[in-house]
């Protein structure tokens, strides 16, 4: 009987641990507000949405970080309104970004920041498009983004884009070279980007020597792949992914005795800041990114001190572009000569006629952004060269 | 010389598969459940083992021992806890609750250790570099040999513990017949555990294995090698201990040779492809025995 009734209060202990670690994980999906002051003050309600939890909550919580604090520094000077930021945990989903959008927009939303993520940002631009609201992603790079939405702006570069700076700088670097490329061929990031780079190639009368595909990101074994650029004499290997596969690819390529120049995009940032990741393994790995945490740069120097002195780690490119997308909204909303008690409506109207009117900002990933009406930023992508375990210029 | 870096790299994924399917195997075999939570499993013994080694400052094979002890613990509780009372009730409940586990550990992996992959420093990195052969044309990681000798002791481990021992033989009774097992005096409930308890602990050594070969760790790390470790399970013939062995060999080698020679995109359905058609011509698996159910 006594055994009886222990077996059923361990089931319900675990049901209950069950219970709250569920609930840990959604509790820890609500937003943040800045401090509290009196009520009566004017009040910018900016909310975002992006992964807090799951496999791409690095880059979701990275870019709260980065415009949380943004939006501390606006506060302590500006003096007629203050902002409100607010980010919906989405997992990375279209479907759960939509939902945590209404969220949002239940709690007074007046322009977006976001999403943090591709698929979730084209499934949120659809509704701020329908509903007027003014949306800036910070890293959302896709064109389908913007695409057909005059509402919609992007602070980062865009796939095509990249794709094609990354082969005109190899084919000045490495004019003679073979070049070959691996990427996600499930992912429209990493697809995006590998189409543009192997147009342009071929526009210059260069032909890959190997174009080699994985279905997703949690594929552990590339030596198939490597093996198959190794055996085409490839001189320079292409990686437009993520920093997860690469840690792996580096690897598998350094025990098979493989020495290529690897060549990243952005995706490729915060590969020195894997936990246990041997730096060794990407020295002399090229890559583009908008923002060099090791730069020289006043603006940078001081917003890397920032980051550090509150979450003890050095701000990676996400961070750094949710920080200044924050900067450009507020920026963007005093330009346009909004205040907090007009319609979403009029402010969306307002703050796309000022961007796209000879707005630029200086930010921590690059100076002088101007916006066009397609809602592309004007950026040039920076290629480093990772050296003795930090970025350098080359 | 391409074709045999291809088949080493196909030996040691398969390796790994068959560690994991040799788990599936022996749970499924004597409690008739598939046990989902089991890729989880491994995801759990490799951060237990990178915590040892990158945070405790412990050796490799201590933080591997370690994994393996926190596994074995962590299996006879899953089991107490969440299988044991829906025993009987019907295999859908438990499959049920198997999936549930699944998500459950990967939460609480999620919590403890964050959602940044962790990059896993080789237990054999203290090896030197890997084999050179041929002048340099063919290279062998000391992961791909040691991974492939550890599958096969195992395997040969296993089948003399299930043969020669005592409760092996026990595990064996339950498996063919509960009931009377249970009537010739063999505790149930305890070799049930002790099942689980060593499937785990292979868990562990599995997620070790894997994440040295493969370094990224994340919590999802063990559920797609978990499900492709169940596929070689079912492949060889499920509840078959040299099964799982040769379903797990295989569907690696033939996942590396697809992707090689046929498709990089393709290389999943080609193994799922494979499966399908062995099952067809073999429907208890390549090594499976058939039961005849009595009535």
């Amino acid at each position: 009987m006594k055994k009886e009734f222990m077996k059923k209060f361990a089931v319900v202990m675990l049901s209950l641990v069950m219970v709250f670690a569920m609930a840990a994980c959604g509790g820890s999906s609500g937003g943040s507000s800045d401090s509290g002051s009196e009520s009566a003050e004017a009040v910018l309600y900016v909310g975002a949405t992006g992964p807090l939890t799951g496999g791409a909550s690095f880059y979701g919580n990275a870019v709260k970080q980065g415009a949380m604090i943004a939006a501390e520094e606006i506060n302590a000077s500006e003096t007629e309104f203050r902002i409100e930021f607010r980010m919906e945990d989405d997992e990375a989903d279209g479907e759960k970004a939509v939902n945590a959008y209404h969220v949002l927009q239940d709690w007074g939303v007046q322009v977006v920041l976001g999403s943090v993520t591709t698929g979730s940002c084209v499934a949120v631009a659809g509704e701020t498009f329908e509903d007027r609201v003014f949306e800036i992603t910070p890293s959302a790079s896709s064109s389908d983004v913007t695409n057909g939405k005059d509402n919609v702006f992007q602070v980062c570069f865009t796939d095509p884009n990249q794709g094609k700076t990354a082969a005109n700088t190899i084919l000045e670097l490495y004019p003679d070279a073979k070049v070959a490329a691996i990427y996600n061929n499930s992912d429209p990031y990493s697809t995006g980007i590998f189409n543009a780079f192997k147009a342009e190639m071929e526009a210059n009368g260069k032909e890959l020597v190997e174009a080699a595909t994985y279905p997703d990101d949690t594929n552990a074994d590339y030596s198939a792949q490597l093996t198959a650029c190794k055996s085409a004499g490839a001189d320079v290997v292409l990686l437009p992914i993520y920093y997860t596969p690469a840690s792996v690819i580096l690897k598998q390529a350094a025990d098979m005795g493989y020495e290529p120049t690897f060549f990243g995009l952005d995706g490729l940032d915060g590969i020195l800041d894997m936990e246990g990741f041997d730096t060794s393994l990407a020295e002399g790995v090229m890559l583009m990114t908008p923002f060099n945490p090791w730069s020289d740069d006043a603006k940078v120097a001081e917003f890397v001190k920032k980051y550090q002195d509150a979450y003890g780690e050095l701000p990676n490119q996400f961070a750094a572009d949710g920080y200044d997308t924050m900067y450009v909204i507020y920026e963007t909303f005093k330009a346009a000569g909004c205040t907090t008690d007009m319609s979403n409506e009029e402010i969306c109207d307002a703050m796309v006629a000022a961007i796209t009117g000879g707005f630029s900002y200086d930010g921590v990933t690059g100076e002088g952004m101007t916006w066009s009406t397609d809602g592309t930023v004007s950026k040039d992508p920076v290629v480093v060269v990772i050296k003795d375990g930090q970025y350098q210029d080359r | 010389m391409i074709f045999l870096t291809n088949l080493i790299n196909g030996l040691s994924l398969g390796s790994v598969y068959a560690i994991i399917a040799l788990g599936y195997t022996m749970v499924y075999g004597i409690s008739k459940m598939l046990n989902f939570a089991h890729g989880d499993v491994i995801m759990v013994g490799a951060y237990i083992s990178f915590c040892g080694t990158s945070y405790l400052g412990l050796p490799a094979w201590v933080s591997v021992v370690l994994a393996m002890a926190v596994c074995t613990a962590l299996g006879i509780i899953i089991e107490g806890l969440a299988y044991r009372p829906l025993r009987g009730t019907g295999s859908l409940a438990v499959l049920i609750t198997a999936i549930g586990v699944s998500y459950f550990l990967q939460n609480a992996a999620l919590l403890i250790w964050g959602s940044a992959p962790k990059v896993f420093t080789s237990v054999f990195s203290g090896m030197g570099s890997s084999i050179r052969l041929f002048d340099g044309g063919l290279t062998v990681t000391w992961e791909a040999v040691f991974t492939l000798l550890i599958a096969i002791l195992i395997m040969i481990l296993m089948t003399m513990f299930t043969t020669r021992t005592k409760m092996g033989k026990a595990m064996r009774a339950v498996s063919e017949d509960n009931g009377a097992a249970r009537l010739m005096g063999i505790n149930v409930n305890s070799t049930i555990s002790m099942t689980f308890a060593i499937g785990s602990a292979l868990a562990a050594v599995a997620g070790v294995l894997l994440c040295s070969a493969y370094p990224a760790l994340m919590p999802t790390t063990g559920a797609m090698p978990g499900i492709k470790a169940f596929t070689a399970a079912v492949f060889g013939g499920i509840g078959s201990i040299p099964g799982a062995m040769l379903g797990g060999i295989l569907i690696g080698v033939i996942e590396v040779f697809g992707r090689a020679y046929i498709s990089t995109e393709l290389s999943d359905t080609i193994v799922f492809g494979v499966l399908i058609i062995v099952l067809l011509v073999k429907p208890t698996g390549l090594l499976g025995k058939k039961i005849t159910e009595k009535v």
